[in-house]
């Protein structure tokens, strides 16, 4: 392929940003520089739809690969390549960041151009770990994630913000040095960054599991993994709501992404013998937090919680190490990065309006605003993963796959199910039912634009839900000759 | 094959397009949108039905779309036509279409009139989906789904506290059920490595081989897997245990209690219990399990339905306690009767449902029966229909629930053990149906006025409501007869054809015992007759006689008021704990608190070594070369 379009997907947001960034604040207002990043991520969409137009399904390994050398020396170099693997987490994030945009347009007043670069920033970057096939390539764009990241929360977020930048920094940072260490051991054993082949090297079982766990670390916290999730209901309470939808939607997956991608083909012995400790820690999160979850006032909080139960099947599925498992735990990213970037939306919605995110504070929404309500039931719907719904797919698949390994953990992953709809049906229900209580009868409902994207959100919900061969079209082969 | 296709798509057109059409053309437009398409599938459903049975055709699978990619292996939405999918089609469409009808005068003073539509509809097309999937995912699609709509329309009226929470018991309970059907589903995939239900059926044999072992038990593969189906059948179908939400779910509309949980949905674990009837029998310990749930929840059931002051309480524990005498048909061994029964149930029940919307309706949102009474004279025709689903739920001969109920006391013979013994309890059982059965007639209809509402503007109900009744009177009545020799007579095995598990053996049935369980019938009867026509003193002096008893009966065996123990409180504490000890106490404080505190500690303590003053650094340089050179001179000598 001579056309550069994995680098063209990375460079567009960056040079948006840069022609934003060099334009004089005094003759752009807040409107138009909302409205050029909103071009600029469209189009990035629109380019991001060729990858599965022209991505061959019958070939394996990756495609539409770049290579330029970077150092030599270390046979280190600027190595793009995507695969089934990494095509639907780029679509999924080029969909979401324009929508983030979207949903800032009024909610976000002051900073805006700062707001709106660093989205595009952060849109660069997070495509840049999902196309790149050198290790430091990948571990650069994975750490540059962080940055764009931070400051969102921190110069957007709400009261709290500096305590939770600060733990959510402190967090990805201490797992991230350690996969730094790793990652330069490997590079000295093997002398390449290829990921290729370094998936085919053999590194002697010690040392496997002393790698495998320092991976672990960078890309426990990111998922996150019970116990190293608290950072995660903190960052969400904060951010602002864009904020909040990518790190649900895209950031949590970079986790998910990174197991599949790097721990699990480079360190086959160690994922063996590292399943117990996983399946355990993943069994916790899923009744742990959904348990957690049902006790939480702020509406926030309690979706955050929930997206720790739900990665918890993606964990439990790719661990699984079984083709089912792992289509499911995919499937699970997908479906989760659509229906928490929903809900955290549809949060969003009656925070703008009420200024508040108290579930007790809102009674009987249904009445004042049935078509937010309508939307609110498809997206809970699609959390508690009701059939039909993208939610059912990931979940049903991951808890098929659990029984080949052992009974117990279909139990526990089964129980999850069963909590998780408990705390779900309680929000929707106290939040939309009920009398109406006597200030929320100021609140409007949804206006054009939010109509658009959560039309977009929830059609692609059910159309996952009805149709998931979509996806299973894409992900089965290169999980199938990738991964296992 | 389009008009199989259309019985799947004319529901699931009817739940899209009723509510933008509402919106456009006005509500009543969509009441009879919605209600014709039903109406005209019902009337496919009856079409190929008999054509059906006239052929003799074999099994059908029509397949619609790809769906789930498991093992490499597409499962598809898709239609399966059989004699037991199409029986159960029969009677949903059927049912349905009458409570479509029914719901244009029932809710014609409702607001939300098309939103209501929409939810039947919807809860027709999911129940579509269920019975006619080849495969267990569609399956659980469609019991999901119905589900769904069930907690929907529960919650209908969303401004009522009391409807939403029976809406979210509802849908919760079954989710735990359904935490059982789902490890049911898993494991028969791990096994068998398929999930199509004729595949599952056809290489039953092997589960036998495997073992699992949970909690120290040892069990084949088989008796796991219908255990736990059976579980997701027990949520489904209200069974002992699960039985909860039954009641509280007769917070919504009556229309909805008469389609989804009395004729149709809940009956969908006993269906899923018949289509797996191969398997089923095949494990003498999930039998005899279902057995024991099934007389369990009859005698349950029926005891709470005694002193039901709710109209519809009342009814709803009838309906739990039937289903019941299907699950013992099944746990017998007796699949045909227990779809036998299913239908005739359907029926009658389906119209004592309705005919006690049209009491509410006409006494104006009343549900108490002690505020009601005499009130024959005022809606005759009601009262005619009430009278006629009484007397078929009570087994009078001839009626629809003679024909199904006796076989199910018949065929307790096939057991030869234990069989009398499941009998008498099915005959006291059937006793204490008669007794509630007419209190309830006796309460309502004869008797003095005791309302609040004024009695001369009772009123009888219109067209829309009586017409529903009076065709389901008519199944009420004959549907017994026409399905006899189908279901269970001599056409009985061409018509089922190995759909299901048919028991080759003929009842033995000695004289004594039919005349035992109808004289106990008739003695029910009488006893209500006596207490509640003639001498309520005499009853209120038992009721003070034995008051433990009662207020244990009344409040249901305490059901509600354990499970808030063991279940709802300990869980919700057991957040709280984990959220502030555990996630704030424990984790936050060691991990990255605890190092940021450690890291702003010793921040703290160096800043106060740098004071800025001259004199403070040439103390502390002195004292670091003195102390270094001592250092060097300590090393080196030692």
């Amino acid at each position: 392929m001579s056309f550069p379009i994995l680098s063209l997907l990375i460079l567009t947001p960056l040079i948006g940003a840069l022609i934003i960034s060099l334009s004089s604040s005094s003759q752009l207002n807040n409107q138009t520089i909302f409205i050029s990043g909103l071009w600029i991520t469209t189009g990035e969409f629109i380019l991001s739809l060729l990858l599965p137009v022209f991505y061959d399904q019958k070939i394996n390994g990756y495609q539409f690969k770049e290579f330029h050398t970077w150092f030599d020396k270390f046979d280190i170099n600027y190595y793009l390549g995507v695969d089934g693997i990494s095509i639907p987490l780029i679509l999924l994030t080029t969909f979401l960041v324009p929508i983030c945009l979207l949903c800032s347009l009024n909610s976000i007043k002051s900073r805006v151009k700062e707001y709106v670069i660093y989205f595009l920033l952060l849109e660069s970057f997070i495509i840049g770990v999902f196309v790149s096939i050198d290790l430091v390539i990948f571990y650069v764009f994975f750490e540059a994630v962080l940055i764009p990241m931070f400051l969102i929360i921190g110069i957007w977020g709400g009261e709290n913000r500096m305590y939770a930048t600060f733990k959510f920094f402190l967090y990805t940072l201490a797992g991230s040095v350690l996969m730094l260490l790793a990652i330069v051991y490997i590079i000295s054993v093997t002398n390449t960054g290829n990921i290729e082949i370094i998936s085919n090297f053999k590194f002697g079982n010690q040392i496997e599991l002393i790698l495998f766990l320092c991976f672990f670390a960078s890309f426990a916290v990111k998922v996150p993994m019970f116990p190293f999730h608290t950072w995660l209901p903190d960052a969400h309470v904060q951010a602002p709501t864009g904020g909040s939808v990518i790190l649900a939607g895209v950031l949590l997956k970079l986790g998910g992404y990174g197991f599949m991608r790097l721990s699990i083909p480079f360190f086959d012995f160690a994922s063996v013998y590292f399943q117990p400790l996983i399946f355990s820690l993943s069994c916790i999160a899923i009744v742990y937090t959904s348990i957690v979850a049902l006790r939480q006032e702020d509406m926030k909080k309690m979706i955050a919680y929930s997206s720790v139960a739900h990665m918890g099947f993606v964990t439990i599925g790719i661990f699984t190490l079984t083709q089912d498992g792992m289509n499911g735990a995919y499937f699970q990213m997908i479906s989760h990065g659509i229906v928490s970037a929903a809900l955290f939306l549809i949060v969003g919605v009656v925070y703008e309006r009420h200024h508040t995110r108290m579930i007790s504070d809102y009674s009987g929404v249904t009445n004042i605003m049935p078509r937010y309500s309508f939307f609110f039931m498809i997206f809970m719907l699609a959390s508690v993963g009701l059939p039909g719904t993208s939610g059912f797919v990931g979940e049903f698949l991951v808890i098929l796959s659990t029984i080949s390994v052992s009974v117990y953990l279909t139990i526990f992953t089964a129980i999850g199910v069963v909590l998780g709809a408990a705390y779900m049906l309680l929000l929707y229900k106290n939040v939309n039912f009920g009398d109406v209580k006597s200030d929320i009868k100021m609140l409007s409902d949804l206006n054009r634009i939010e109509l658009f994207y959560f039309t977009c959100l929830a059609t692609l919900t059910l159309l996952l839900g009805v149709y998931p061969k979509l996806l299973f079209k894409m992900i089965d082969q290169s999980i199938a000759t990738g991964i296992l | 094959m389009i008009s199989y296709k259309l019985l799947f798509f004319l529901p699931l057109f009817s739940t899209m397009f009723t509510y933008p059409l509402g919106m456009l053309l006005g509500s009543k437009t969509a009441q009879y949108l919605s209600s014709g398409l039903i109406s005209l599938s019902a009337i496919i459903s009856w079409v190929l039905f008999v054509d059906f049975y006239n052929t003799g055709s074999n099994e059908m699978i029509i397949p619609i779309l790809d769906w789930l990619l498991i093992s490499g292996q597409f499962f598809n939405w898709g239609i399966a036509i059989n004699s037991l999918t199409l029986i159960m089609l029969t009677l949903v469409l059927t049912v349905s279409a009458l409570v479509h009808i029914y719901s244009i005068e029932y809710m014609a003073h409702d607001k939300s009139k098309t939103r209501f539509m929409t939810y039947l509809s919807l809860f027709t097309f999911c129940m579509v989906a269920l019975v006619v999937s080849d495969n267990l995912i569609q399956l659980f699609f469609g019991w999901e789904g119905v589900g769904l709509a069930s907690y929907l329309l529960i919650g209908f009226w969303h401004h009522k506290k009391s409807a939403n929470l029976a809406a979210m018991k509802a849908f919760l309970v079954n989710r735990v059920a359904d935490f059982g059907f789902l490890i049911g589903i898993a494991s028969l995939y791990i096994f068998l490595d398929t999930l199509s239900i004729n595949e599952i059926i056809k290489e039953k044999d092997f589960l036998l081989y495997f073992e699992i072992e949970l909690l120290g038990m040892t069990v084949d593969a088989l008796t796991f897997a219908c255990f736990f189906l059976f579980i997701g059948a027990m949520g489904k179908s209200a069974q002992f245990g699960f039985h909860t939400w039954l009641p509280d779910a007769m917070e919504g509309p009556t229309p909805v209690s008469a389609l989804i949980h009395a004729a149709t949905m809940v009956t969908a674990g006993v269906f899923l219990t018949v289509r797996f009837s191969e398997l089923m029998v095949m494990s003498d310990f999930v039998m005899t399990f279902i057995l024991i749930i099934g007389l369990l929840t009859a005698f349950f059931a029926a005891s709470v339905g005694f002193f039901q002051k709710d109209i519809k309480k009342v009814i709803a524990y009838s309906t739990c306690s039937q289903l019941g005498f299907m699950f013992v048909a099944c746990g017998l061994g007796a699949f045909n009767i227990a779809i036998f029964h299913l239908i005739t149930h359907g029926y009658f029940k389906a119209l004592l449902f309705l005919s006690s919307g049209s009491v509410i309706h006409g006494v104006h949102d009343e549900q108490n029966m002690d505020k009601m009474g005499n009130l024959f004279p005022k809606m005759k025709l009601t009262a005619i229909m009430m009278w006629i689903g009484t007397m078929a739920i009570v087994g009078f001969p001839y009626s629809s629930g003679y024909f199904s109920k006796d076989l199910i006391l018949s065929s307790s013979f096939n057991l030869h053990n234990l069989g009398s013994l499941v009998y008498i309890i099915l005959a006291i059982v059937s006793a204490m149906t008669a007794f509630y059965s007419f209190r309830l007639i006796f309460k309502v209809f004869h008797g003095t006025y005791n309302g609040d509402y004024n009695y001369n503007k009772i009123h009888e109900s219109g067209i829309f409501m009586i017409l529903p009744l009076v065709l389901l009177s008519i199944g009420a009545i004959f549907a017994g007869y026409f399905f006899n020799n189908i279901l269970s007579g001599y056409n009985a095995e061409e018509f089922w054809n190995k759909i299901i598990f048919l028991s080759n053996e003929k009842h033995q049935y000695s004289s004594f015992f039919p005349i035992f369980s109808k004289t106990l019938i008739a003695m029910g009867i009488a006893l209500a007759v006596y207490f509640y026509g003639f001498n309520q003193v005499k009853l209120n002096d038992l009721k003070k006689q034995f008051v433990n008893i009662y207020r244990f009966i009344l409040n249901k065996w305490y059901f509600d008021e354990l499970y808030d123990k063991i279940f709802i409180k300990p869980i919700y504490n057991l957040g709280k704990f984990l959220w502030y000890k555990i996630d704030q106490g424990i984790i936050d404080r060691f991990l990255p608190n605890g190092s940021a505190s450690i890291v702003a500690s010793v921040a703290k303590a160096c800043k106060k070594i740098q004071t800025g003053f001259i004199f403070d650094y040439t103390f502390i340089i002195i004292t670091g070369f003195t102390l270094f050179i001592s250092i060097i001179f300590y090393v080196s000598v030692s």
